[in-house]
């Protein structure tokens, strides 16, 4: 049976054991599936979707409900932690709540499940505030709310400074021989509040996994929200991010993704400036190889004057791996006095990596300051020359220039531990043993 | 140390060098003049192991060994040094990062211990205190958006880090003023011992007025064509190379 058919048979299973929770959700899920079955997975003809098939990916027989709850020690999945900064923890296993490896709160600040606040009442006013309110409601997205029903809820409230980063974790043991998994996270982060999170989907062995994920993030108005995606995934596990972003006023949201692949990541990463004096920066580093892919589509959408956005991704590929960087940037008429800024650089390693990047920018203002570039490049012979007269090996003096390459990037990161962590990432992803972090 | 024996290289098929010998020994510094064009850089970059160029004929013999065949770096492992005509700008990486390292690579590939932290930065310390660079200076990228004074300095400074036993300086001398050359002239000269030897590549006599050769070759057309003491150079400066082409001719 296709994916597709099983997901919508499965619908009605997944329906009657959840229904009773929650009318509003269910609504919203019966609708969700509706547009599911109208617009399916996306494909090639998509023109969001031209540089990326998940035909490899969606053939697979996948579960779509993990069979039995798998417990995993700590130290198996330590590794996958930011282990020495004390968190907030969020985790699932295959789609389930972890509690053993977790830490949740909720003094000052809500950091707790999705699942209690689908079905507690002193969620409801939130949820039908906020849940699915920005999330796209075909395709991946409708999919995911079709089924949704774990993951994280973060409501930080009111001038509360959560001085803890919270890591979202999401696991997969591989215990079912392949699996799919729909995690669904929605952060709400109230005035002048500020927080720190850092995401990561990790697969624990070679089985084949398909994470479709939906993140619903809120900044009212002056918070700060600084958000950190990790990915370095296993050979066979993909994922799709979709996370989506409101800003009001005077708020501050960062999100870097780091991503060093899996089988296949699509990250969609949609900003809406709905209030003006927002700041919304897009960070990423892309280091890929063997038949990895990787694409980023991003969306900047200006709909009020005076705000900011920033995108600086920068990618290196090598072996057969493939990039994609689809840049959207729209500047509503209303939104006078933008400034938008986007570039994407590009090094291509070897002959066989390929590199699609394609900047599309709108804009129906007139009165607006927005610059884009992409480039593509290999590392400078002249550069490769002088290391290696300073007695640097053809392998180190690589890395070090692709290193010099990224790191800007890395500048951003306000979290050191994660920053060191990043910096020992790409030193083992280049293969080389050298410290970075002078 | 030192020993190029009728050495021919080509780039691109065109014949740079037609037959250079060369011999150095511990203790000498030799400098090698000659016109625009005459193969002076591309002879620093063969020693070195620049693999654009192709060595049709003859031997370099570094430390009585064939290097002909060895990699850049692998050349620098055994105590060779290039400093750059024009250093390579790379954002990003700091002078400290980049001089670590390298001398760390220089002391794996001789089976010794990377260098602790504490003793690395004594080190870098003491090499910079010597050429006068400022402390700033050591946390910035490499090269990028350095004067022509700073990138040289920095060269002599990564010289004295990693002690060759030949240091070969290409147009050290070019985009100085004079009183960055005494700097950087002072530390190649303080660098010197019997052990170690300099090759100096020069447009000008000035650079010689600094550092002062034991020999003076001139290289016109791929060839070394005349060699003398400082004095030769002198006249050079006098006379320019018309007529040492001339007496070329005539032979």
């Amino acid at each position: 049976m296709e994916l597709k058919e099983k997901l919508l048979s499965s619908f009605i299973a997944f329906e009657n054991e959840y229904s009773s929770e929650n009318f509003f959700i269910s609504e919203l899920r019966n609708e969700a599936i509706k547009n599911f079955e109208t617009t399916g997975f996306p494909s090639k003809k998509d023109e969001n979707w031209k540089y990326t098939s998940l035909k490899k990916v969606l053939n697979k027989e996948f579960s779509i409900f993990p069979k039995n709850e798998h417990v995993v020690e700590y130290n198996k999945v330590q590794p996958y932690f930011i282990g020495d900064i004390d968190s907030y923890k969020i985790v699932f296993i295959d789609g389930k709540y972890a509690s053993h490896l977790s830490q949740t709160t909720h003094e000052g600040i809500d950091v707790c499940l999705m699942s209690a606040a689908l079905s507690e009442p002193k969620y409801q006013l939130i949820i039908e505030n906020y849940f699915n309110k920005i999330a796209t409601q075909s395709g991946l997205n409708a999919l995911n709310t079709a089924f949704c029903k774990e993951g994280a809820y973060i409501h930080i409230k009111k001038n509360r400074v959560s001085e803890k980063p919270i890591q979202i974790v999401h696991l997969c043991t591989g215990e079912d021989p392949a699996l799919l998994l729909q995690p669904r996270n929605l952060i709400v982060v109230d005035e002048n509040a500020h927080v720190r999170i850092i995401e990561r989907h990790q697969s624990m062995t070679k089985n084949p996994t398909l994470t479709n994920s939906v993140t619903e993030i809120f900044a009212s108005k002056r918070c700060n929200i600084d958000y950190y995606k990790i990915q370095n995934d296993k050979s066979e596990a993909s994922l799709v991010d979709n996370t989506f972003i409101a800003q009001d006023s005077n708020s501050d949201v960062c999100v870097h993704t780091f991503c060093f692949g899996g089988k296949l990541t699509r990250n969609n990463l949609n900003f809406f400036q709905n209030g003006q004096y927002i700041q919304s920066t897009l960070k990423g580093i892309t280091i890929i190889g063997e038949k990895q892919h990787v694409d980023h589509s991003t969306l900047v959408h200006h709909l009020q004057p005076n705000c900011e956005s920033h995108q600086d991704y920068k990618g290196i590929f090598s072996d057969n791996s493939v990039g994609v960087f689809n840049g959207k940037v729209i500047v509503e008429k209303e939104a006078q006095k933008t400034n938008a800024f986007q570039a994407n650089n590009n090094l291509l390693v070897n002959d066989k990596a390929t590199i699609n990047t394609k900047p599309q920018l709108e804009i129906f203002a007139d009165d607006v300051k927005c610059s884009h570039g992409c480039t593509i490049g290999q590392l400078d012979k002249n550069a490769m020359f002088y290391l290696k007269t300073r007695g640097i090996p053809e392998k180190e003096a690589k890395a070090l220039l692709m290193y010099a390459f990224a790191n800007n990037v890395l500048e951003s990161v306000k979290i050191p531990q994660l920053n060191k962590r990043i910096n020992e990432i790409i030193a083992d992803k280049l293969g080389v043993k050298i410290g970075f972090d002078l | 140390m030192l020993k190029i024996d009728n050495l021919h290289a080509r780039i691109d098929g065109k014949s740079i060098l037609n037959g250079i010998s060369l011999d150095i020994n511990p203790g000498e510094v030799h400098a090698i003049m000659g016109p625009n064009g005459s193969g002076k850089s591309t002879l620093a970059s063969v020693i070195a192991g620049k693999e654009d160029y192709e060595i049709r004929q003859g031997k370099i013999i570094f430390e009585k060994e064939e290097i002909s065949e060895l990699s850049a770096d692998e050349r620098a492992h055994k105590g060779l040094f290039l400093s750059f005509q024009y250093p390579v700008e790379i954002p990003g990486v700091t002078v400290t990062n980049f001089i670590k390292t390298s001398l760390n690579e220089s002391r794996k590939a001789k089976g010794l211990e990377e260098m602790p932290a504490n003793k690395m930065l004594q080190l870098i310390k003491e090499k910079s205190e010597m050429l006068e660079i400022d402390r700033k200076f050591l946390s910035r990228s490499l090269n990028e958006g350095f004067s022509g004074g700073e990138k040289k300095r920095n060269e002599i400074f990564q010289m004295a880090m990693l002690e060759p036993k030949l240091a070969i300086l290409d147009e050290t001398d070019s985009g100085l003023d004079i009183d960055a050359l005494k700097v950087v002239a002072n530390g190649v000269n303080k660098l010197k011992s019997s052990e170690n030897a300099t090759l100096l590549i020069t447009h000008y006599q000035r650079l010689l007025d600094y550092i002062v050769p034991d020999f003076v070759h001139v290289l016109i057309d791929g060839k070394i064509v005349k060699s003398g003491n400082k004095d030769l150079a002198l006249d050079l400066e006098k006379n320019g190379y018309d007529w040492i082409k001339k007496e070329v001719a005539k032979q």
